[in-house]
């Protein structure tokens, strides 16, 4: 439990995946006007996120593991080379199911986040979390638990640079840097205040 | 018909660079700048992959359907990003480990599936290819520039051969380590933003609110 705890943080603050790996960014950029729309965004991509991750998990060890296919009759079997495309597969299929669930089942919630599913499947967060659980080996509880916090950590990440955004619009500044450069700019410090995280050891 | 096909190839360096202009693909640009080796065989990977999808896709267009094309898309680009990686792996397997998640990424990467998307599904293969490989240039141009700033001054060196003598080794040289964290990437990228917007004006984004002067009010 301790274990998974002092994971869940480390992928909240000090991996932060927007801030450190830089994962998601063109989302990041391009959706962080609001804040409104920021933490809906925010909070697709934390449902999104720890459902993928572990459901990728499945599938690499029942599937695509060396060896994994042994319950089939095929203990030799390695498919980690098709690792990519069925992670994709499996993203895109799962957030067509979320959309279609959501849809007739919550339609609040349907309208309020609709529009940023489709972004998703080809946000690189999404992606990168599945890709970070395989290669650190995670085991299925620790995949959740990474799924769930990387995804909160994202959504941290996106909602308070919405929120830097929407003061810095009344701000003077120089045209050249106007709109996507001074975005930069305010990430590349954000990054910098969540490196002071990484001397926190649980 | 050959000057279209030059601007083609051309354009996306940088009067319409898919990061500065169109952001997209900024994911990967800044994480694997901080040595030039690993920037340039990333490069390579998307120029292959951005080239070459886009060249399948367009070959592939009239018999796509519209209703499932992103799907189709993804499978093509994806089976690309599988066959880059493997090369990497069986050619260059320490830069492969540097890279690590960051091939697979090219995957999502918004430049391949927007230059599929708005380009290759309207036109000719040939064009298309050279539109691929002309925006997986730019992407490049700015990964190499990023990347030369931050290896030269964050350790001193180009592709790994030392240029400044660090002080660690009897030089005169000390290393700005910021320049090899993650923060720095994102500082140096909105700089050669706003060099580029200075020198091309067209590129300058409308103010949402004008700041009002003393005699205007």
């Amino acid at each position: 439990m301790e274990g998974l705890i002092s994971l869940a943080v480390k992928a909240i603050f000090v991996e932060n995946l927007a801030l450190s790996f830089f994962l998601g960014m063109c989302t990041f950029i391009a959706v962080s006007k609001k804040i409104s729309t920021a933490i809906g965004l925010g909070i697709s991509v934390m449902i999104v996120q720890s459902i993928t991750v572990p459901a990728n998990n499945i599938i690499l060890s029942y599937l695509l593991k060396p060896g994994a296919l042994a319950w089939a009759g095929f203990p030799d079997i390695d498919l980690t080379f098709l690792g990519l495309i069925s992670y994709i597969g499996v993203i895109a299929a799962l957030v067509q199911i979320l959309e279609m669930i959501l849809d007739k089942y919550f339609p609040p919630l349907y309208n309020a986040l609709g529009i940023f599913l489709p972004l998703i499947t080809v946000n690189c967060a999404i992606l990168g979390g599945s890709l970070f659980m395989v290669e650190r080996d995670y085991n299925f509880s620790e995949a959740t638990t990474y799924g769930i916090a990387s995804g909160f950590g994202w959504a941290l990440a996106i909602a308070t640079m919405a929120g830097v955004r929407e003061k810095l619009k009344y701000s003077d500044i120089p045209d050249g840097l106007q709109g996507l450069g001074i975005t930069f700019i305010t990430a590349g410090l954000m990054a910098m205040a969540f490196m002071c995280f990484s001397g926190v050891k649980l | 018909m050959s000057q279209t096909r030059k601007q083609l190839l051309t354009d996306p360096l940088v009067d319409n660079n898919p990061i500065t202009l169109q952001v997209l693909g900024i994911c990967s640009a800044l994480a694997v700048t901080s040595s030039l080796n690993v920037a340039f065989v990333m490069s390579l990977a998307v120029i292959a992959v951005c080239g070459f999808s886009s060249l399948f896709i367009s070959f592939l267009r009239h018999y796509i359907p519209n209703s499932i094309r992103i799907i189709v898309q993804m499978v093509i680009i994806a089976s690309l990003v599988i066959l880059v990686d493997q090369i990497i792996k069986a050619y260059a397997y320490e830069i492969s480990k540097t890279l690590s998640v960051f091939v697979g990424l090219i995957i999502t990467n918004c430049i391949v599936m927007g230059r599929a998307e708005a380009f290759a599904m309207k036109n000719k293969p040939f064009e298309s290819f050279v539109d691929g490989v002309g925006n997986g240039l730019g992407y490049s141009l700015l990964l190499m520039s990023v990347g030369v700033i931050r290896e030269l001054f964050g350790s001193g060196s180009l592709f790994g051969v030392m240029i400044f003598e660090p002080v660690s080794n009897g030089g005169w040289y000390v290393p700005n380590g910021l320049l090899l964290l993650p923060p720095s990437a994102f500082f140096i990228i909105g700089f050669i933003i706003w060099g580029v917007r200075t020198w091309k004006k067209s590129q300058v984004e409308v103010r949402e609110y004008k700041i009002q002067t003393l005699e205007e009010h």
